[in-house]
């Protein structure tokens, strides 16, 4: 088509509303409820307080964010820091801001210590983590071909490398453990 | 209590926890009858999103029962059937006065640049999630509602995040009458995006996704035009092609961090964690969209650094708007388009997974298994 003043026309709002259950009822700004993005209505809300009574803070100091100019009243507690995995994290809660990398990427390497501990530490329990029944993989015996074969899905070019990631580390450490085993007794030979 | 439990990447199972007690004043303990599993709980799943810690418990969407109350609380009391919206706020800050419940200053030390949610890692606060018998639910008078005894507990399970999220998306769009969107993303958010769309006036809605059987459910539930981006060497250029070589007036970004269409997008990102999220829908809605258009970005991504093009954006003069939507401000009006018969929000539930069953669920969700699009998780009796 030329370029000119005109876009594209659409089908008729009588062809629409006649198609489409709902089509224009909320065409009015004014019945959009996130619009304008901001209504201040402090009765709005049901607090009944100006500022929220402080949650304790429990046996530690909470972590917070140094972009924080004091700790929030209310947190979650769901699983406190500890071990070598809470030191990084606490590092980089207390060293760097949201706004430098190094803050996330400690984070995030604090998560895998947490994981690798908490799997180590799980073979010395009753329940040992096993990698079938927490992964869920089983179900690819009933779904996992025909959720794939004949289908043009994007995905399948890189869910190899989920086994990979999953399973990987184990494999290196037992080949590494394996290793360590063979080279001792070699030297006791 | 049973919880649903994280393990490390990739791994879940469900164990005792201690039941969560009153931490606040004005805390309420809810006994979970009905959960989801929701797409941007498996960027934690796939160890995306930092600070996520081994034991924290999933799930920011679900309803149940009260089954204690702090001293403070005034509006519930034990036994009411409540839906608790996702986002985690205090009421009385700076930004939940201004109606933006989802930037709340009050209830996440963890992070400044993001409120709090149920079960979303520590970096939105270190709450425990509702994929459990029981969670601790703050500022009990300010975020969960009784459920109407006319609303069904699936749409009011799809009301706590999904639909409310999909249907912000469309708001942020500021379609008007007329208007193309292209919405990037076939799942839930998607879809209720796509829907939302046709209320406010949509002209066409255009549905782009790789998955068949999910562009099926945009076309009878939202009814709208579908693309398979696996059949198309360049699906920006096929949008601008469609559109009479204009582009898009609005795009919907409804995929975020695990996006798929550049295997080192999506491997740098979700496999390699290199960056927040893979931004291949993002960079797409971007792309295809006419100049002076704007983008609603609904799709998650982590707080690292992401390759966005963020040159088109500025050179073609759009408008970028984007946050997590405050879900109860969206439910009034949401009550009523549920009971003007304008959607039915659980038609787009495909599994009911038993708690005892969610490793399984989240592997089948995952890794888009037996023609998944929205799993919930049941907790209680109903």
């Amino acid at each position: 088509m030329p370029y000119t003043a005109n876009k594209p026309e659409p089908a008729t709002r009588e062809e629409l509303r006649a198609r489409i259950p709902g089509w224009g009822v909320d065409l009015d700004p004014a019945d959009r409820p996130s619009v304008p993005r901001e209504r201040f209505d402090p009765n709005g809300t049901g607090a009944h307080w100006d500022f929220p009574d402080r949650q304790p803070e429990g046996d530690q100091p909470r972590e917070r964010s140094i972009e924080h100019g004091m700790l929030p009243p209310v947190f979650g507690t769901s699983a406190p820091l500890h071990g070598v995995s809470g030191a990084i994290r606490r590092f980089a809660y207390d060293r760097f801001s949201e706004g430098r990398a190094a803050h996330w990427l400690l984070l995030i390497a604090g998560d895998r210590v947490d994981a690798w501990g908490a799997h180590l530490r799980s073979l010395a329990t009753l329940r040992p983590d096993n990698p079938i029944t927490e992964t869920g993989v089983v179900s690819e015996l009933r779904h996992g071909l025909t959720a794939r074969v004949g289908r043009k899905r994007a995905d399948v070019n890189h869910q190899w490398i989920d086994p990979i990631l999953v399973a990987g580390p184990w494999v290196l450490v037992g080949l590494g453990a394996a290793a360590g085993v063979r080279a001792l007794r070699r030297r006791q030979r | 209590m049973r919880a649903m439990v994280y393990r490390g990447p990739y791994k879940v199972r469900v164990e005792e926890k201690p039941k969560p007690r009153i931490e606040h004043p004005n805390d309420a303990i809810v006994r979970v009858q009905l959960g989801a599993i929701c797409g941007s709980d498996l960027h934690l799943y796939h160890g995306m999103m930092p600070d996520t810690r081994v034991g924290t418990t999933f799930g920011h969407e679900f309803i149940g029962v009260v089954d204690e109350v702090g001293p403070s609380v005034q509006s519930l009391k034990v036994g009411d059937r409540v839906m608790v919206p996702a986002n985690i706020y205090c009421g009385s800050c700076f930004y939940c006065t201004r109606g933006l419940y989802s930037n709340c200053h009050n209830v996440n030390p963890n992070a400044t640049a993001v409120g709090a949610l149920y079960g979303y890692s520590h970096t939105t606060g270190g709450y425990d999630g509702g994929q459990a018998e029981f969670v601790r639910v703050p500022f009990a008078d300010v975020g969960p509602t009784i459920i109407p005894d006319w609303l069904d507990d699936e749409d009011a399970v799809m009301l706590t995040d999904a639909l409310s999220t999909g249907y912000f998306g469309a708001q942020l769009g500021d379609i008007t009458a007329g208007d193309t969107v292209v919405v990037f993303g076939a799942g839930p958010v998607g879809l209720y995006a796509a829907k939302s769309s046709w209320f406010m006036g949509a002209g066409r809605v255009i549905v782009i996704d790789h998955l068949d059987y999910r562009l099926e459910k945009a076309r009878t539930f939202a009814h709208a035009e579908t693309y398979n981006f696996t059949e198309y060497d360049d699906i920006v250029v096929h949008l601008k092609q469609i559109t009479d070589w204009f582009g898009a007036d609005v795009a919907i970004d409804a995929v975020g961090a695990e996006a798929d269409g550049s295997f080192l997008q999506h491997v740098s990102s979700a496999k390699l964690k290199l960056q927040g999220g893979s931004p291949v829908a993002l960079n797409w809605a971007i792309d295809s969209v006419r100049k002076g258009a704007t983008v609603s970005v609904m799709g998650a991504y982590g707080p690292i650094f992401s390759a966005v093009k963020f040159g088109d954006a500025m050179n073609k003069g759009l408008t970028l708007r984007m946050n997590q939507a405050p879900m109860k401000r969206q439910w009034p009006r949401l009550f009523e388009h549920i009971q003007a018969g304008h959607l039915k929000p659980s038609d787009i539930v495909t599994h009911r997974i038993p708690l005892e069953h969610i490793a399984e669920g989240y592997h089948i969700f995952s890794s888009k298994l037996d023609d998944c699009i929205k799993p919930l998780v049941v907790v209680g009796e109903r």
